[in-house]
């Protein structure tokens, strides 16, 4: 799976989109990850995101776990309905 | 205000996966078709979907951590009698251990356990069931509708 980024500045927006779980959260990975290594402000767009489980969760964690490293940060921008349930859920956990 | 569920009609359907995490989309797939045959709030069908998808990743992830090229398939069966709703999965992987699940701490968030946490927010009960041989693994998630 392909996801589209764009450049502005220093930040770097991902526009991920369908559905993120176990099978697709390593093709999040490496397309994030690199960015936050090289040092840029990486927005995730989520609004194309119809499905996203405890593994698109632990995406997010880990990229601001890494981001937080590389004195950085991740945004989460423009939320879909399903993502913003799964994260309600998830801040209970977290 | 009566916010009982209506009655629901009886159901029992299964299908067999391969364990792998490219099947998850199937597993939900399969989940939604049998959803859509019962009067549930959307809600309700989107948040059953995910705990079946957690349970079934947690097969692909933990019963079979050390065989990620199996060709063995897991079944997954939705019942649904008496407004009572049971999901069963059945697996031949490695045995589970009942007392290893559990949350993670916060620093060390992985999909099992934020998984294993939105199955008891969704479900009423988590019953790892024994004896059903020639299954090694039959997990029962229950949810009075």
């Amino acid at each position: 799976m392909k996801f589209k980024v764009s450049e502005e500045n220093n930040i770097s927006t991902v526009f991920l989109n369908g559905e993120i779980d176990m099978d697709i959260a390593d093709n999040v990975r490496e397309v994030v990850f690199p960015l936050i290594d090289a040092g840029k402000e990486v927005h995730l767009n989520l609004k194309d995101v119809q499905y996203m489980d405890s593994s698109g969760i632990s995406v997010i964690v880990e990229s601001n776990q890494r981001a937080k490293q590389k004195n950085t940060k991740v945004e989460l921008k423009e939320l879909s309905q399903p993502v913003e349930k799964v994260l309600a859920m998830a801040k209970k956990f977290l | 205000m009566n916010t009982e569920q209506p009655e629901l009609k009886n159901i029992s359907e299964k299908k067999d996966f391969l364990v792998r995490s490219s099947s998850l989309k199937d597993v939900r797939t399969f989940s939604r078709e049998v959803f859509e045959k019962l009067d549930l709030d959307q809600s309700l069908k989107d948040e059953l979907v995910l705990a079946i998808a957690e349970a079934a990743q947690n097969i692909v992830k933990h019963a079979y951590k050390d065989f990620p090229d199996t060709d063995d398939r897991m079944v997954v069966q939705i019942s649904c009698k008496d407004n009572k709703l049971e999901i069963a999965f059945f697996d031949n992987g490695k045995p589970v251990e009942k007392e290893k699940i559990k949350h993670r701490a916060i620093d060390d968030i992985k999909p099992g356990g934020l998984g294993t946490f939105f199955i008891q927010e969704i479900m009423d009960s988590i019953v790892f069931k024994e004896g059903n041989k020639p299954w090694i693994n039959n997990l029962v998630l229950t949810k009075k509708l």
